[in-house]
């Protein structure tokens, strides 16, 4: 047995470098907030969410198209991904004990950890190549799919929340079962799944990847489904990766808006789950 | 429930890639130049391999030490602002990762770091050739970032369901705190501290635009982690979009297949090993 002097510093040191682990993991973190910050603001003004981009070297210009773009976007995601999301949560919970059950919960298991690329592949795939152009339709397919397993695991278990006295007494009342399923039990979770779908949209505004080959990009407004669309993702990529100073700064400045928009979404979400657990207590 | 039939359509389209080239090729070919319609996969694996490595050689210790911080030993005033902190880090779109190692992270390597490995381990094949900041490195230094939110949180939730008799028993016979720690703590969580680190993995290995934007993009083979090179998620989508013919096409497709083939494997056995552990009776637990 080691002396005990030994033994309080081996115990010590190990604190202090779990204690860094913490220090190494904030200070990313840190230097990444405050320079979004500190690079975004410096040219934030109104006409960069209302103007389209301007060519290089002239100066001004914004990426209001891009804004309306992911705005487009991530409705078309939800219009697609909230039915078929909440409606597999529904049935998982509600009749997801069998094997089907099984089945589809372990596919969106699957689904869930697939790279976002891929699933750009597969909606390029099914739509691009169909319709022989890049269009917002296929980026908002390809957010879709991000979407769904998400959203069907949160929905499945805010439903299997609901306590099971409610469904009860509605059943009870003659009320038939998917009239309880749809007025009664969903309802009650409707709050948790509100939550759910914030932070879902609040991943699909955020990614790039999919839609580099999907939804592409546009140099000007656009609201047809079927045409490509611009996206403050894919824009804050196309600046950064340029080799032109003024668009490094233009980056800057739309990863700001990006990350507001995100960090608004998230907040929502935090707020409207607090507000609940608040209620229920 | 669509879903199912939509996996069905990679497959198809990469399948037509399979045959034109030939899996073996394919698969071991390090030759990639689409204009000559040569199409070897192998610098995007060995890239993707290499950086998630790189990953996860800094992000699993950074992480465990992280929760242990957090559920063990640090103070508890901090556990909150902390374990917030991991929540932001986790929403951060991966864009403005890249751009921050982009602008950030590479300058720091390229004037900072890289030379004075270099003056240090110099002779070592890793860290040869001249330090440009962009490569393996820079890339596997933003995944270890990336990922350390998924491998810290999901090592708390493992860390929480140790039992807690264990850790009390070590206590009382005397052992200090990092003693039980190291007893049964950690024993016990092993097993799903290992899944932590393989979902880690699995979202490394498919993180695009961050990796995109500081690998430096060459579909080359090297040995120095200074060196650029090139991941599976990167080449798809700087190609895909600009891929002329069919081949180029399904030979990038048939790389989007090999990357989603390598992450279910790894997201299925993570899985796994994490239930194991919450279910209780994990081996070698004293």
């Amino acid at each position: 047995m080691k002396s005990l002097r030994w033994r309080k510093f081996v115990d010590r040191f190990w604190t202090v470098a779990s204690g860094a682990g913490v220090v190494l993991a904030l200070v990313p973190l840190l230097s990444l907030l405050w320079l979004v910050l500190s690079q975004g603001t410096a040219n934030l003004s109104l006409s960069f969410f209302t103007h389209l981009p301007a060519p290089v070297g002239e100066s001004g210009g914004g990426v209001g198209n891009g804004i309306v773009g992911t705005f487009l976007l991530v409705a078309i995601a939800s219009a697609i991904a909230l039915p078929v999301g909440i409606g597999a949560g529904v049935f998982l919970a509600e009749k997801g004990d069998g094997r089907v059950g099984d089945a589809i919960r372990f596919v969106t298991e699957v689904l869930s950890g697939v790279p976002s690329i891929v699933i750009g592949i597969v909606a390029y795939g099914l739509v691009v190549e169909r319709m022989k152009r890049f269009s917002a339709l296929a980026g908002g397919l390809a957010l879709a799919l991000l979407m769904v397993p998400t959203l069907a695991r949160s929905t499945e278990e805010f439903i299997r929340l609901v306590p099971g006295a409610l469904r009860e007494a509605s059943l009870a009342l003659g009320v038939p079962k998917w009239k309880t399923s749809l007025r009664v039990v969903l309802r009650t979770a409707a709050g948790g799944i509100v939550t759910a779908v914030l932070l879902a949209v609040a991943r699909a505004a955020g990614e790039t990847a999919p839609l580099l080959f999907t939804s592409l990009n546009n140099q000007y407004w656009n609201l047809e489904p079927d045409q490509p669309t611009a996206s403050l993702t894919v824009q804050i990529f196309n600046y950064a990766i340029s080799p032109y100073e003024d668009w490094h700064h233009k980056a800057w400045t739309a990863a700001l808006v990006l990350l507001l928009l995100v960090g608004l979404l998230n907040l929502l979400a935090r707020v409207l789950s607090r507000n609940r657990m608040e209620a229920a207590r | 429930m669509t879903a199912g039939l939509i996996l069905a359509e990679l497959g198809g389209q990469s399948l037509l890639a399979f045959h034109k080239l030939g899996l073996i090729h394919f698969l071991a070919g390090s030759d990639w130049d689409p204009v000559q319609d040569k199409f070897g996969a192998l610098p995007f694996i060995y890239g993707t391999l290499v950086t998630s490595g790189i990953a996860l050689l800094v992000a699993v210790p950074v992480s465990v030490g992280l929760a242990l911080f957090l559920s063990e030993m640090g103070p508890k005033a901090l556990r909150r602002p902390v374990a917030f902190g991991i929540e932001v880090l986790a929403a951060i779109p991966s864009v403005i990762f890249g751009l921050w190692g982009l602008f950030v992270l590479v300058p720091w390597l390229r004037d900072a770091v890289e030379p004075a490995l270099q003056a240090v381990l110099g002779f070592l094949p890793f860290f040869d050739g001249p330090p440009i900041g962009l490569g393996y490195l820079a890339a596997g230094l933003i995944l270890a970032i990336m990922i350390l939110p998924t491998v810290a949180s999901v090592t708390i939730e493992v860390l929480k369901t140790v039992p807690l008799p264990l850790k009390e028993g070590a206590l009382a016979l005397g052992a200090t705190r990092w003693e039980a720690i190291r007893m049964t703590v950690l024993p016990y969580a092993r097993p799903g501290i290992v899944g932590a680190a393989l979902l880690g993995l699995g979202r490394a290995l498919g993180e695009t635009m961050a990796v995109t934007m500081v690998i430096g993009n060459a579909p080359e083979i090297h040995a120095s982690l200074f060196a650029p090179g090139y991941s599976l998620p990167a080449v798809i989508a700087n190609e895909f979009a600009e891929a002329t013919g069919n081949v180029h096409v399904s030979a990038l497709a048939a790389l989007g297949l090999v990357l989603f083939g390598l992450t279910v494997l790894l997201n299925a056995l993570a899985h796994l090993l994490i239930r194991a552990v919450s279910q209780g009776a994990p081996r070698g637990a004293p």
